[in-house]
Protein backbone atom coordinates (compact mmCIF):
# COMPACT_ATOMS: atom_id res chain seq x y z
CA UNK A 1 0.00 0.00 0.00
CA UNK A 2 3.13 2.40 1.34
CA UNK A 3 4.40 1.99 -1.91
CA UNK A 4 1.33 2.31 -3.84
CA UNK A 5 1.69 5.78 -2.55
CA UNK A 6 5.30 6.63 -2.51
CA UNK A 7 6.24 5.67 -6.21
CA UNK A 8 9.28 6.08 -7.74
CA UNK A 9 7.50 9.28 -10.25
CA UNK A 10 6.23 10.57 -7.16
CA UNK A 11 9.62 10.46 -4.81
CA UNK A 12 11.49 12.00 -7.57
CA UNK A 13 9.28 14.93 -7.81
CA UNK A 14 9.07 15.36 -4.47
CA UNK A 15 12.91 15.49 -4.16
CA UNK A 16 13.60 17.40 -7.59
CA UNK A 17 10.41 19.48 -8.50
CA UNK A 18 10.31 20.57 -11.74
CA UNK A 19 9.72 24.22 -12.69
CA UNK A 20 10.09 25.34 -9.64
CA UNK A 21 10.98 28.87 -9.25
CA UNK A 22 9.45 32.51 -9.25
CA UNK A 23 8.26 33.83 -12.13
CA UNK A 24 7.88 37.78 -11.84
CA UNK A 25 6.67 38.45 -15.12
CA UNK A 26 3.57 35.85 -14.46
CA UNK A 27 0.23 36.98 -15.44
CA UNK A 28 -0.86 34.99 -12.58
CA UNK A 29 0.27 34.43 -9.08
CA UNK A 30 -1.96 32.53 -6.38
CA UNK A 31 -1.05 31.67 -3.10
CA UNK A 32 -2.75 27.76 -1.71
CA UNK A 33 -2.21 27.11 1.98
CA UNK A 34 -3.44 23.89 3.81
CA UNK A 35 -4.29 24.86 7.03
CA UNK A 36 -3.82 21.22 8.05
CA UNK A 37 -1.01 20.64 7.85
CA UNK A 38 0.83 23.76 6.87
CA UNK A 39 1.51 23.50 3.62
CA UNK A 40 2.06 26.30 1.31
CA UNK A 41 2.09 27.10 -2.34
CA UNK A 42 2.63 30.04 -4.65
CA UNK A 43 1.44 29.05 -8.07
CA UNK A 44 2.58 31.29 -11.29
CA UNK A 45 0.77 31.31 -14.54
CA UNK A 46 1.89 33.16 -17.61
CA UNK A 47 -1.47 33.23 -19.98
CA UNK A 48 -1.00 33.74 -23.84
CA UNK A 49 -4.84 34.16 -24.64
CA UNK A 50 -6.24 30.90 -23.70
CA UNK A 51 -3.61 29.11 -23.19
CA UNK A 52 -1.08 28.12 -20.20
CA UNK A 53 2.34 29.25 -21.90
CA UNK A 54 4.20 29.04 -18.64
CA UNK A 55 3.81 27.87 -15.00
CA UNK A 56 6.16 27.78 -12.16
CA UNK A 57 5.33 27.01 -8.46
CA UNK A 58 7.56 27.97 -5.26
CA UNK A 59 5.94 26.36 -1.61
CA UNK A 60 6.97 23.82 0.79
CA UNK A 61 5.25 20.79 1.57
CA UNK A 62 4.77 17.13 2.10
CA UNK A 63 5.71 14.35 -0.52
CA UNK A 64 2.81 14.06 -1.80
CA UNK A 65 1.91 18.14 -2.31
CA UNK A 66 4.95 18.85 -4.13
CA UNK A 67 5.17 16.05 -6.37
CA UNK A 68 1.17 16.91 -7.27
CA UNK A 69 2.50 20.74 -7.89
CA UNK A 70 5.29 19.71 -9.87
CA UNK A 71 3.44 17.03 -12.51
CA UNK A 72 0.84 19.47 -12.73
CA UNK A 73 3.00 22.10 -14.10
CA UNK A 74 4.65 19.76 -16.42
CA UNK A 75 1.05 18.10 -17.47
CA UNK A 76 -0.83 21.81 -18.20
CA UNK A 77 2.08 23.77 -19.51
CA UNK A 78 1.04 24.87 -23.29
CA UNK A 79 -2.58 23.43 -22.72
CA UNK A 80 -5.75 25.97 -22.79
CA UNK A 81 -7.69 26.50 -19.73
CA UNK A 82 -10.04 24.63 -21.01
CA UNK A 83 -7.90 21.65 -21.05
CA UNK A 84 -6.14 22.36 -17.60
CA UNK A 85 -10.14 22.08 -15.88
CA UNK A 86 -10.64 19.13 -17.73
CA UNK A 87 -7.28 17.54 -16.86
CA UNK A 88 -8.07 18.91 -12.92
CA UNK A 89 -11.11 16.86 -13.25
CA UNK A 90 -10.21 13.96 -14.13
CA UNK A 91 -7.21 13.72 -11.50
CA UNK A 92 -10.21 14.74 -9.29
CA UNK A 93 -12.55 11.58 -9.85
CA UNK A 94 -9.01 9.57 -9.92
CA UNK A 95 -8.28 10.45 -6.13
CA UNK A 96 -11.55 10.44 -4.66
CA UNK A 97 -14.44 8.40 -6.75
CA UNK A 98 -14.00 4.52 -8.00
CA UNK A 99 -14.56 5.25 -11.43
CA UNK A 100 -11.53 3.74 -13.43
CA UNK A 101 -8.68 5.91 -14.09
CA UNK A 102 -8.79 8.16 -17.33
CA UNK A 103 -6.40 6.93 -20.54
CA UNK A 104 -6.13 10.72 -20.81
CA UNK A 105 -4.05 11.33 -17.11
CA UNK A 106 -0.63 10.45 -18.33
CA UNK A 107 2.20 10.85 -15.42
CA UNK A 108 -0.59 11.74 -13.21
CA UNK A 109 -2.04 7.92 -12.73
CA UNK A 110 0.76 7.54 -10.60
CA UNK A 111 -1.66 9.19 -7.66
CA UNK A 112 -3.92 6.26 -8.12
CA UNK A 113 -2.78 4.88 -4.84
CA UNK A 114 -3.34 8.39 -3.03
CA UNK A 115 -7.06 7.37 -2.87
CA UNK A 116 -6.27 4.38 -0.38
CA UNK A 117 -4.96 7.01 1.88
CA UNK A 118 -8.29 9.75 2.70
CA UNK A 119 -6.02 12.31 4.52
CA UNK A 120 -3.47 12.78 1.75
CA UNK A 121 -6.40 13.77 -0.33
CA UNK A 122 -6.09 17.09 0.20
CA UNK A 123 -2.49 17.13 0.03
CA UNK A 124 -2.32 16.27 -4.01
CA UNK A 125 -5.38 18.45 -5.02
CA UNK A 126 -4.22 21.97 -3.10
CA UNK A 127 -1.80 22.74 -6.10
CA UNK A 128 -4.70 22.06 -8.34
CA UNK A 129 -7.34 23.95 -6.46
CA UNK A 130 -4.73 26.86 -6.91
CA UNK A 131 -4.35 26.29 -9.81
CA UNK A 132 -8.56 26.46 -11.28
CA UNK A 133 -8.26 29.77 -8.85
CA UNK A 134 -5.62 31.02 -11.01
CA UNK A 135 -7.70 30.47 -14.24
CA UNK A 136 -11.02 31.18 -13.36
CA UNK A 137 -10.42 34.34 -11.32
CA UNK A 138 -11.53 33.18 -7.84
CA UNK A 139 -9.92 34.70 -4.70
CA UNK A 140 -6.38 35.35 -4.30
CA UNK A 141 -5.68 32.71 -2.02
CA UNK A 142 -6.96 29.05 -1.79
CA UNK A 143 -7.53 26.86 1.07
CA UNK A 144 -8.36 23.44 1.04
CA UNK A 145 -10.15 23.81 4.26
CA UNK B 1 19.67 3.07 32.45
CA UNK B 2 17.38 1.66 35.53
CA UNK B 3 14.38 0.61 34.86
CA UNK B 4 11.98 2.00 36.38
CA UNK B 5 8.54 -0.79 36.77
CA UNK B 6 5.60 -0.14 35.04
CA UNK B 7 3.15 1.69 36.93
CA UNK B 8 0.65 -0.97 36.80
CA UNK B 9 1.03 -4.13 35.50
CA UNK B 10 0.05 -4.30 31.56
CA UNK B 11 -1.85 -1.37 32.23
CA UNK B 12 -3.11 -1.24 28.45
CA UNK B 13 -5.35 -4.37 29.72
CA UNK B 14 -7.32 -1.75 30.87
CA UNK B 15 -7.92 0.19 27.73
CA UNK B 16 -10.17 -1.55 25.50
CA UNK B 17 -9.16 0.50 22.32
CA UNK B 18 -5.44 -0.52 22.56
CA UNK B 19 -6.11 -4.06 22.09
CA UNK B 20 -6.78 -3.96 18.63
CA UNK B 21 -5.02 -4.42 14.99
CA UNK B 22 -4.05 -1.36 12.28
CA UNK B 23 -2.84 -2.07 8.93
CA UNK B 24 -2.31 -5.78 10.29
CA UNK B 25 -0.18 -4.05 12.96
CA UNK B 26 -0.48 -4.15 16.69
CA UNK B 27 -1.81 -0.62 17.62
CA UNK B 28 0.85 1.58 19.19
CA UNK B 29 -0.58 4.86 20.54
CA UNK B 30 1.51 7.53 20.74
CA UNK B 31 -0.91 10.92 20.32
CA UNK B 32 -1.54 11.36 24.21
CA UNK B 33 -1.39 15.38 23.84
CA UNK B 34 -4.12 14.67 21.60
CA UNK B 35 -6.43 12.49 23.49
CA UNK B 36 -5.87 9.51 25.82
CA UNK B 37 -7.39 6.82 25.62
CA UNK B 38 -10.32 5.90 28.16
CA UNK B 39 -9.85 2.73 30.67
CA UNK B 40 -12.95 0.15 30.87
CA UNK B 41 -13.62 1.85 34.31
CA UNK B 42 -14.41 5.32 32.81
CA UNK B 43 -16.69 3.57 30.20
CA UNK B 44 -18.31 1.51 32.81
CA UNK B 45 -19.63 4.69 34.90
CA UNK B 46 -20.48 6.45 31.77
CA UNK B 47 -22.90 3.19 30.89
CA UNK B 48 -24.09 3.03 34.41
CA UNK B 49 -25.66 6.40 34.29
CA UNK B 50 -27.26 6.12 31.38
CA UNK B 51 -28.34 2.46 31.61
CA UNK B 52 -29.24 3.32 34.97
CA UNK B 53 -29.40 6.48 36.86
CA UNK B 54 -29.96 8.74 34.04
CA UNK B 55 -31.90 12.15 34.64
CA UNK B 56 -31.37 15.48 35.35
CA UNK B 57 -29.46 17.23 38.11
CA UNK B 58 -30.60 19.95 41.11
CA UNK B 59 -34.10 20.13 40.52
CA UNK B 60 -36.17 16.50 40.45
CA UNK B 61 -37.44 14.83 43.85
CA UNK B 62 -37.41 11.84 42.38
CA UNK B 63 -35.23 8.57 42.98
CA UNK B 64 -33.11 8.79 39.81
CA UNK B 65 -32.59 12.71 39.34
CA UNK B 66 -31.52 12.09 43.57
CA UNK B 67 -28.99 9.58 42.80
CA UNK B 68 -28.02 11.45 39.13
CA UNK B 69 -27.21 14.28 41.41
CA UNK B 70 -25.50 12.99 44.11
CA UNK B 71 -23.16 11.32 41.24
CA UNK B 72 -22.77 14.71 39.83
CA UNK B 73 -21.59 16.16 42.77
CA UNK B 74 -19.55 13.41 44.36
CA UNK B 75 -17.07 13.86 40.95
CA UNK B 76 -16.19 17.78 41.80
CA UNK B 77 -15.47 16.45 44.79
CA UNK B 78 -13.10 13.92 43.31
CA UNK B 79 -12.08 16.77 41.13
CA UNK B 80 -11.53 19.29 44.10
CA UNK B 81 -9.27 16.62 45.76
CA UNK B 82 -7.27 16.00 42.57
CA UNK B 83 -6.17 19.30 42.34
CA UNK B 84 -6.24 20.34 46.10
CA UNK B 85 -8.64 22.74 45.90
CA UNK B 86 -9.41 24.64 48.90
CA UNK B 87 -13.37 24.66 48.56
CA UNK B 88 -15.45 22.40 46.30
CA UNK B 89 -17.26 26.11 44.98
CA UNK B 90 -14.08 26.35 43.07
CA UNK B 91 -14.60 23.78 40.85
CA UNK B 92 -16.16 24.97 37.73
CA UNK B 93 -17.12 22.72 35.00
CA UNK B 94 -16.77 22.96 31.63
CA UNK B 95 -16.63 21.59 28.07
CA UNK B 96 -12.66 21.52 28.55
CA UNK B 97 -9.44 23.81 29.08
CA UNK B 98 -10.09 25.87 25.83
CA UNK B 99 -13.96 26.81 27.33
CA UNK B 100 -12.21 27.57 30.87
CA UNK B 101 -9.88 30.26 29.01
CA UNK B 102 -12.68 31.56 27.42
CA UNK B 103 -14.84 31.59 30.75
CA UNK B 104 -12.20 33.77 32.04
CA UNK B 105 -11.30 35.98 29.19
CA UNK B 106 -15.21 37.01 28.90
CA UNK B 107 -16.12 37.53 33.07
CA UNK B 108 -12.62 38.18 34.90
CA UNK B 109 -11.49 39.71 31.49
CA UNK B 110 -14.05 42.20 30.44
CA UNK B 111 -14.74 43.40 33.51
CA UNK B 112 -10.88 44.25 34.66
CA UNK B 113 -8.82 44.71 31.77
CA UNK B 114 -9.33 48.12 30.37
CA UNK B 115 -7.62 50.55 27.17
CA UNK B 116 -3.74 50.26 28.09
CA UNK B 117 -3.56 47.32 30.47
CA UNK B 118 -1.66 44.41 29.54
CA UNK B 119 -1.78 40.24 29.21
CA UNK B 120 1.23 38.36 29.37
CA UNK B 121 1.63 34.99 27.89
CA UNK B 122 4.41 33.06 26.48
CA UNK B 123 5.59 32.19 23.02
CA UNK B 124 4.66 28.25 23.41
CA UNK B 125 0.80 28.89 24.13
CA UNK B 126 -1.35 26.80 22.11
CA UNK B 127 -3.60 28.40 20.05
CA UNK B 128 -6.78 28.33 23.08
CA UNK B 129 -4.41 30.45 25.34
CA UNK B 130 -3.42 33.02 22.94
CA UNK B 131 -7.08 33.74 20.21
CA UNK B 132 -9.71 34.45 23.95
CA UNK B 133 -6.81 37.07 24.84
CA UNK B 134 -6.53 38.42 21.30
CA UNK B 135 -10.09 39.11 21.31
CA UNK B 136 -10.36 40.54 24.52
CA UNK B 137 -7.11 42.68 23.48
CA UNK B 138 -8.83 44.19 20.23
CA UNK B 139 -12.27 44.52 22.06
CA UNK B 140 -10.44 46.59 24.77
CA UNK B 141 -7.85 48.15 23.00
CA UNK B 142 -5.54 46.03 25.88
CA UNK B 143 -2.14 45.03 24.50
CA UNK B 144 -0.74 41.46 24.87
CA UNK B 145 2.99 41.10 25.59
CA UNK B 146 4.94 37.51 24.73
CA UNK B 147 7.13 36.07 27.45
CA UNK B 148 10.20 34.61 25.16
CA UNK B 149 11.94 31.12 24.97
CA UNK B 150 15.40 29.91 24.57
CA UNK B 151 16.51 27.08 21.77
CA UNK B 152 15.39 24.08 24.26
CA UNK B 153 12.17 25.36 24.51
CA UNK B 154 12.21 27.42 28.24
CA UNK B 155 10.63 30.25 28.96
CA UNK B 156 13.50 33.14 30.16
CA UNK B 157 12.66 33.93 33.51
CA UNK B 158 14.70 36.95 33.68
CA UNK B 159 13.16 37.99 29.93
CA UNK B 160 9.67 36.68 31.82
CA UNK B 161 9.67 39.00 34.70
CA UNK B 162 11.03 42.21 33.23
CA UNK B 163 7.52 41.83 30.99
CA UNK B 164 5.56 42.29 34.68
CA UNK B 165 4.59 46.25 35.54
CA UNK B 166 1.74 47.72 36.78
CA UNK B 167 -0.57 47.97 33.48
CA UNK B 168 -0.01 43.76 33.55
CA UNK B 169 -3.39 42.66 34.68
CA UNK B 170 -3.21 39.28 33.41
CA UNK B 171 -0.91 36.26 33.28
CA UNK B 172 -1.88 33.06 31.56
CA UNK B 173 0.69 30.48 31.06
CA UNK B 174 0.35 26.67 30.42
CA UNK B 175 1.74 24.48 32.81
CA UNK B 176 2.81 21.83 29.74
CA UNK B 177 3.78 23.13 26.13
CA UNK B 178 1.66 20.73 24.11
CA UNK B 179 4.10 20.92 21.01
CA UNK B 180 7.06 20.78 22.84
CA UNK B 181 6.73 18.91 26.16
CA UNK B 182 8.45 22.44 28.52
CA UNK B 183 7.24 22.24 32.29
CA UNK B 184 6.98 25.65 33.03
CA UNK B 185 7.87 26.71 36.51
CA UNK B 186 4.36 27.89 37.26
CA UNK B 187 4.53 28.11 40.86
CA UNK B 188 8.01 30.79 40.41
CA UNK B 189 5.42 32.18 37.70
CA UNK B 190 2.78 32.54 40.15
CA UNK B 191 4.68 34.37 42.56
CA UNK B 192 6.87 36.72 40.35
CA UNK B 193 3.20 37.66 39.02
CA UNK B 194 1.57 38.12 42.37
CA UNK B 195 4.65 40.41 43.29
CA UNK B 196 3.47 42.86 40.34
CA UNK B 197 -0.62 42.26 41.37
CA UNK B 198 -1.42 40.37 38.48
CA UNK B 199 -3.45 37.23 38.87
CA UNK B 200 -2.54 33.65 37.02
CA UNK B 201 -4.28 31.63 34.80
CA UNK B 202 -2.41 28.19 34.44
CA UNK B 203 -3.55 26.32 31.28
CA UNK B 204 -2.93 22.48 32.78
CA UNK B 205 -4.37 20.69 29.56
CA UNK B 206 -1.21 18.72 29.08
CA UNK B 207 -0.46 18.39 32.38
CA UNK B 208 -2.84 16.69 34.91
CA UNK B 209 -2.36 12.84 33.46
CA UNK B 210 1.65 13.23 33.89
CA UNK B 211 1.90 15.27 37.50
CA UNK B 212 0.64 16.17 41.00
CA UNK B 213 -1.34 19.33 40.53
CA UNK B 214 -1.67 21.39 43.88
CA UNK B 215 -3.59 24.51 43.22
CA UNK B 216 -2.83 26.29 46.86
CA UNK B 217 0.42 25.35 46.84
CA UNK B 218 1.16 26.74 43.37
CA UNK B 219 -1.32 29.44 44.45
CA UNK B 220 -2.39 29.91 41.23
CA UNK B 221 -5.98 32.15 40.48
CA UNK B 222 -7.21 29.78 37.91
CA UNK B 223 -6.48 26.23 36.95
CA UNK B 224 -7.96 24.69 33.31
CA UNK B 225 -7.99 21.06 32.43
CA UNK B 226 -10.05 18.70 29.87
CA UNK B 227 -11.35 15.28 30.77
CA UNK B 228 -10.39 13.88 27.26
CA UNK B 229 -6.37 14.12 28.12
CA UNK B 230 -6.63 12.57 31.35
CA UNK B 231 -8.43 9.51 30.04
CA UNK B 232 -11.77 10.88 31.02
CA UNK B 233 -14.42 11.31 28.03
CA UNK B 234 -14.59 14.24 25.42
CA UNK B 235 -16.63 17.32 26.17
CA UNK B 236 -15.64 17.60 29.83
CA UNK B 237 -13.52 20.30 31.67
CA UNK B 238 -13.14 22.07 34.94
CA UNK B 239 -12.08 25.54 35.83
CA UNK B 240 -10.57 26.06 38.86
CA UNK B 241 -10.91 29.43 40.31
CA UNK B 242 -10.21 30.61 43.41
CA UNK B 243 -13.32 31.50 45.30
CA UNK B 244 -12.78 35.43 46.10
CA UNK B 245 -12.06 35.91 42.20
CA UNK B 246 -15.18 33.93 41.26
CA UNK B 247 -17.61 35.99 43.39
CA UNK B 248 -16.89 39.14 41.61
CA UNK B 249 -16.96 37.64 38.56
CA UNK B 250 -20.21 38.38 36.09
CA UNK B 251 -22.05 35.13 35.47
CA UNK B 252 -20.43 33.44 31.52
CA UNK B 253 -23.62 32.12 30.18
CA UNK B 254 -27.55 32.50 31.21
CA UNK B 255 -30.10 29.86 31.07
CA UNK B 256 -31.05 27.09 33.86
CA UNK B 257 -29.26 26.27 37.08
CA UNK B 258 -26.96 29.60 37.13
CA UNK B 259 -29.94 31.62 37.75
CA UNK B 260 -31.76 32.00 42.05
CA UNK B 261 -34.72 33.42 40.77
CA UNK B 262 -35.94 35.10 37.80
CA UNK B 263 -38.34 38.02 37.16
CA UNK B 264 -38.75 40.05 34.01
CA UNK B 265 -37.51 42.68 35.99
CA UNK B 266 -34.76 41.31 37.55
CA UNK B 267 -32.76 37.61 37.62
CA UNK B 268 -30.52 36.88 40.81
CA UNK B 269 -27.49 34.81 40.00
CA UNK B 270 -26.74 31.33 41.97
CA UNK B 271 -24.08 30.68 44.27
CA UNK B 272 -20.47 29.54 43.22
CA UNK B 273 -20.01 27.01 41.83
CA UNK B 274 -23.81 26.85 39.76
CA UNK B 275 -23.58 30.90 38.38
CA UNK B 276 -21.15 29.33 35.82
CA UNK B 277 -22.88 26.16 35.02
CA UNK B 278 -26.03 26.91 32.89
CA UNK B 279 -28.27 25.05 31.28
CA UNK B 280 -27.86 20.96 31.70
CA UNK B 281 -24.44 20.35 32.15
CA UNK B 282 -22.48 17.11 30.51
CA UNK B 283 -23.85 14.68 33.56
CA UNK B 284 -22.66 11.83 31.90
CA UNK B 285 -19.26 13.28 31.02
CA UNK B 286 -18.51 14.61 34.57
CA UNK B 287 -19.33 11.18 36.29
CA UNK B 288 -17.26 9.67 33.72
CA UNK B 289 -14.49 12.12 34.68
CA UNK B 290 -14.50 11.26 38.36
CA UNK B 291 -14.20 7.59 36.94
CA UNK B 292 -10.85 8.85 35.64
CA UNK B 293 -9.86 10.70 38.97
CA UNK B 294 -10.58 7.20 40.79
CA UNK B 295 -8.41 5.41 38.13
CA UNK B 296 -5.75 7.67 38.29
CA UNK B 297 -5.49 8.16 42.26
CA UNK B 298 -5.60 3.57 42.20
CA UNK B 299 -2.11 3.85 40.13
CA UNK B 300 -0.87 7.03 41.77
CA UNK B 301 0.59 10.23 39.58
CA UNK B 302 3.68 9.89 41.91
CA UNK B 303 4.39 6.46 39.92
CA UNK B 304 3.05 7.80 36.63
CA UNK B 305 5.54 10.81 36.97
CA UNK B 306 8.32 8.57 37.45
CA UNK B 307 7.94 5.38 35.10
CA UNK B 308 7.11 8.45 32.33
CA UNK B 309 10.34 10.55 33.04
CA UNK B 310 11.87 7.25 32.19
CA UNK B 311 10.34 6.23 29.19
CA UNK B 312 10.80 9.88 28.04
CA UNK B 313 14.08 9.84 28.65
CA UNK B 314 14.49 6.53 26.58
CA UNK B 315 12.55 8.32 23.88
CA UNK B 316 14.82 11.01 23.61
CA UNK B 317 17.83 8.85 23.57
CA UNK B 318 16.96 6.63 20.93
CA UNK B 319 15.30 9.24 18.98
CA UNK B 320 18.71 11.18 19.14
CA UNK B 321 20.61 8.78 17.55
CA UNK B 322 18.89 8.84 14.17
CA UNK B 323 21.05 10.91 11.56
CA UNK B 324 19.20 13.47 10.48
CA UNK B 325 16.32 13.80 13.36
CA UNK B 326 16.14 16.64 15.43
CA UNK B 327 14.35 17.21 18.24
CA UNK B 328 12.08 20.20 18.91
CA UNK B 329 11.92 20.95 22.24
CA UNK B 330 14.51 20.07 24.42
CA UNK B 331 13.48 21.77 27.92
CA UNK B 332 15.48 20.21 31.12
CA UNK B 333 12.10 19.94 32.71
CA UNK B 334 9.90 17.95 30.45
CA UNK B 335 6.87 15.78 30.00
CA UNK B 336 5.51 13.38 27.66
CA UNK B 337 6.47 14.63 24.40
CA UNK B 338 8.87 14.00 21.36
CA UNK B 339 8.44 16.71 18.83
CA UNK B 340 10.65 16.18 15.71
CA UNK B 341 11.43 17.37 12.51
CA UNK B 342 13.50 14.68 10.04
CA UNK B 343 15.61 15.82 7.30
CA UNK B 344 14.04 15.18 4.02
CA UNK B 345 11.00 13.86 4.81
CA UNK B 346 7.67 16.27 5.73
CA UNK B 347 6.24 15.37 8.96
CA UNK B 348 3.05 14.26 7.08
CA UNK B 349 5.10 11.75 5.10
CA UNK B 350 6.18 10.64 8.29
CA UNK B 351 3.16 10.51 9.86
CA UNK B 352 1.64 8.12 6.97
CA UNK B 353 4.35 5.85 7.41
CA UNK B 354 3.83 5.43 10.56
CA UNK B 355 0.88 5.00 10.22
CA UNK B 356 1.23 2.00 8.35
CA UNK B 357 3.29 0.28 10.39
CA UNK B 358 0.72 0.36 13.70
CA UNK B 359 1.92 4.01 15.31
CA UNK B 360 -0.35 6.67 15.70
CA UNK B 361 1.32 10.24 16.28
CA UNK B 362 0.21 13.72 15.47
CA UNK B 363 1.84 15.37 12.36
CA UNK B 364 1.97 19.39 12.17
CA UNK B 365 1.40 22.51 13.96
CA UNK B 366 -0.30 21.30 16.96
CA UNK B 367 -2.43 24.52 17.27
CA UNK B 368 0.45 26.37 18.08
CA UNK B 369 1.82 28.00 15.21
CA UNK B 370 3.84 31.01 16.49
CA UNK B 371 6.10 28.49 19.06
CA UNK B 372 6.85 26.38 16.00
CA UNK B 373 7.52 29.46 13.49
CA UNK B 374 10.19 30.57 16.19
CA UNK B 375 12.19 26.81 15.50
CA UNK B 376 11.55 27.65 11.58
CA UNK B 377 9.58 24.77 10.75
CA UNK B 378 6.13 24.42 9.74
CA UNK B 379 5.11 21.20 11.50
CA UNK B 380 6.79 18.71 13.48
CA UNK B 381 6.01 14.78 13.95
CA UNK B 382 5.25 14.38 17.50
CA UNK B 383 4.77 11.43 19.83
CA UNK B 384 3.36 11.59 22.92
CA UNK B 385 3.43 9.43 25.91
CA UNK B 386 0.85 7.95 28.80
CA UNK B 387 1.77 5.72 31.39
CA UNK B 388 0.30 2.64 29.51
CA UNK B 389 3.16 2.95 26.76
CA UNK B 390 6.33 0.93 27.13
CA UNK B 391 9.61 0.83 25.94
CA UNK B 392 8.52 -1.46 22.66
CA UNK B 393 6.10 1.00 21.83
CA UNK B 394 9.42 3.70 21.54
CA UNK B 395 10.72 0.39 19.50
CA UNK B 396 7.85 0.40 17.38
CA UNK B 397 8.57 4.16 16.49
CA UNK B 398 11.92 3.66 15.65
CA UNK B 399 11.46 0.98 13.53
CA UNK B 400 8.82 3.01 11.84
CA UNK B 401 11.24 6.04 11.00
CA UNK B 402 13.57 3.18 9.90
CA UNK B 403 10.49 2.67 7.36
CA UNK B 404 10.40 6.01 6.75
CA UNK B 405 14.30 5.92 5.76
CA UNK B 406 13.65 3.38 3.99
CA UNK B 407 11.84 4.75 1.76
CA UNK B 408 12.70 8.33 1.00
CA UNK B 409 16.28 7.30 1.20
Amino acid sequence: MLEGLYQEVILDHSKRPRNFHQMPDATKRVEGYNPLCGDKLALFVKLDGDTVRDISFVGAGCAISTASASLMTETVKGKSRQEAVQMMERFHDLLTTEKPASDKLGKLAVFSGVREFPARVKCATLAWHTLKSALTDAAEAVSTE
Amino acid sequence: MAVVTEPRASASGDFPVLDQRVHGKPLVYLDNAATTQKPQMVLDAMNQFYQVDNSNIHRGVHELSERSTRHYEEARIKIQHFLNAADWREIIFVRGATEAINLVAYTYGRRHIQAGDEILITAMEHHSNIVPWQILCEEKQAILRIAPINQRGELLMDEFEKLLNPRTKLVSVVHVSNALGTINPVAEITRMAHRHGAPVFIDGAQAVAHMKVDVQALDCDFYALSGHKMFGPTGIGVLFGKAALLNKMPPYQGGGDMISSVTFAKTTYNELPYKFEAGTPNIAGTIGLGAAVDYINEIGLDRIQAYEHELLAYGTEQLERIPGLRLIGTAREKASVLSFVMEGVHPHDVGTILDREGVAVRTGHHCAQPVLEWFGVPATTRASLAFYNTRQDIDALVAGLAKVKEIFG
